[in-house]
């Protein structure tokens, strides 16, 4: 057991060695375990959110459900009255035109009927004058007698 | 044992000495006896604990270094996977004894532990494969355990010593480093008994550090010599139980170095301890 130079050599080895270590091989691998673990969290706090968003996504697409589901019986509701409007509508429309055209036959009728009793007026008239001029033998001149006539048709 | 001609206290004499080189004279010379070792005075070398030694921390750098220049933050393959369990550990235990904030000091441990670890594991060669070996290639001494050698054990404590000096200068000032040497525990007027305990408490660190990893090893070491001058058939009783035992030692002494090295920082970086 003798102490010499080799201390020395040993300090100075040591001393370079852990300067080696330090400068060359602790960041690196440090370093990458720091990234590790900081992948590990990222991937952690990833699937958090994920799950979450996951979450949200399925409290909206109900939500979007029952929204959708409101609004398709709003529209059914609305056609159901629109139809019914419409058919009102139309049996409306219908009474009218059956009325006018009622109407419509109705006047003519009368118009007929005014015209008719026009006609056989006339021919009543006629027929009296006819008669009339049958019972006197003799002609009765229609220009002649013209207003008289006339009146008489009035009489009629 | 060797040749049969040896007796005991030669073979456990050979077995303790290093293969010290140094000038004398004017030309390289290697030692062949104690009284040699001690012509060759303070700046002769052991070769062989230096080479071993600087083997070891080369085949650490080697294989940490290789790690870390294809280190990948994804899945990491084997050889990254011991590597890490390695640093995690280390960094596990900075984080639990040392509070301050220095880049050094992981690192530092890290070196320590595994560096001081394969030093120490070369206990569990076998101790006279490598003398037999060199002896064959004409190098009469070579003790391959670095840690059973004094100069490679305060080599390092010189080192964790001059950093504990460094950073209590640094963090605390000059003065403050004189004034925690001198003004405690018992004030001013106390002043030479402060200095003395003081100093006592500075230099026990590196002494303890160093004197502690060497009893161990040296002591193992020198129970695996005893054993060896067993008949070759009974060796295997004791040195196989010894063997497993040691591998516990090994690796405790290099964790206890490196914990207290760490402790030493910590206190260097502290105000008041």
């Amino acid at each position: 057991m003798n102490i010499n130079a080799t201390l020395l050599g040993q300090t100075i080895m040591f001393v370079l060695f852990v300067w080696f270590c330090m400068r060359f091989i602790w960041p690196p691998i440090v370093g990458a375990l720091d990234a590790r673990k900081k992948q590990i969290a990222d991937g952690l706090a990833a699937a958090e959110r994920g799950k979450h968003d996951l979450e949200l996504a399925a409290k909206r697409s109900a939500e979007v459900l029952r929204e959708a589901k409101e609004k398709a019986a709003e529209i059914i509701a609305q056609g159901e009255k629109l139809k019914i409007e419409t058919l009102d509508q139309a049996k409306a429309s219908a009474r009218e035109e059956a009325e006018r055209i009622m109407m419509a036959a109705r006047t003519e009728a009368a118009q007929e009927m005014s015209r008719a009793r026009e006609t056989l007026r006339d021919q009543v008239a006629d027929l009296a004058v006819a008669g009339a001029s049958k019972i006197l033998r003799r002609e009765v001149d229609a220009k002649t007698h013209a207003d008289l006539l006339d009146a008489l048709k009035q009489q009629l | 044992m060797t040749t049969g001609t040896l007796t005991s206290t030669e073979y456990i004499r050979h077995h303790l000495q290093n293969l010290t080189c140094g000038l004398h004279e004017g030309s390289v010379r290697c030692a062949h006896s104690v009284e040699e070792v001690k012509e060759l005075g303070f700046w002769a070398i052991n070769v062989d604990t230096l080479g071993v030694s600087f083997v070891l921390g080369l085949l650490f750098l080697f294989l940490f270094r290789s790690v870390a220049k294809k280190v990948t933050s994804g899945v990491p393959g084997g050889t990254q996977n011991f590597v890490e369990w390695i640093v995690e550990f280390i960094d596990g235990s900075v984080r639990g004894s040392f509070t301050g904030r220095n880049a050094l000091v992981a690192p530092l441990a890290l070196t320590i532990f595994v560096w001081i670890f394969l030093m120490n594991l070369m206990d569990l060669v076998p101790i006279d494969y490598i003398p037999f070996v060199t002896q064959l290639m004409g190098i009469s001494y070579f003790k391959l355990v670095p840690t059973t050698d004094p100069n490679a054990t305060i080599g390092m404590a010189i080192g964790v010593f001059f950093l504990v000096i460094f950073y209590s200068i640094k963090i605390k000032g000059i003065g403050g480093f004189i004034g925690e040497l001198t003004l405690q525990p018992f004030g001013k007027f106390g002043l030479p008994v402060n200095f003395f305990l003081e100093s006592v408490n500075l230099i026990a660190k590196p002494v303890s550090l160093a004197l502690r990893l060497f009893g161990n090893m040296y002591a193992g070491e020198m129970i695996f010599i005893l054993i060896a001058l067993l008949p070759f058939y009974l060796q295997w009783t004791l040195s196989l139980p010894w063997a497993i035992f040691h591998i516990l030692i090994v690796t405790l002494q290099a964790f206890i170095f490196m914990t207290l090295t760490i402790v030493y920082l910590d206190m260097a970086h502290q105000e008041h301890h």
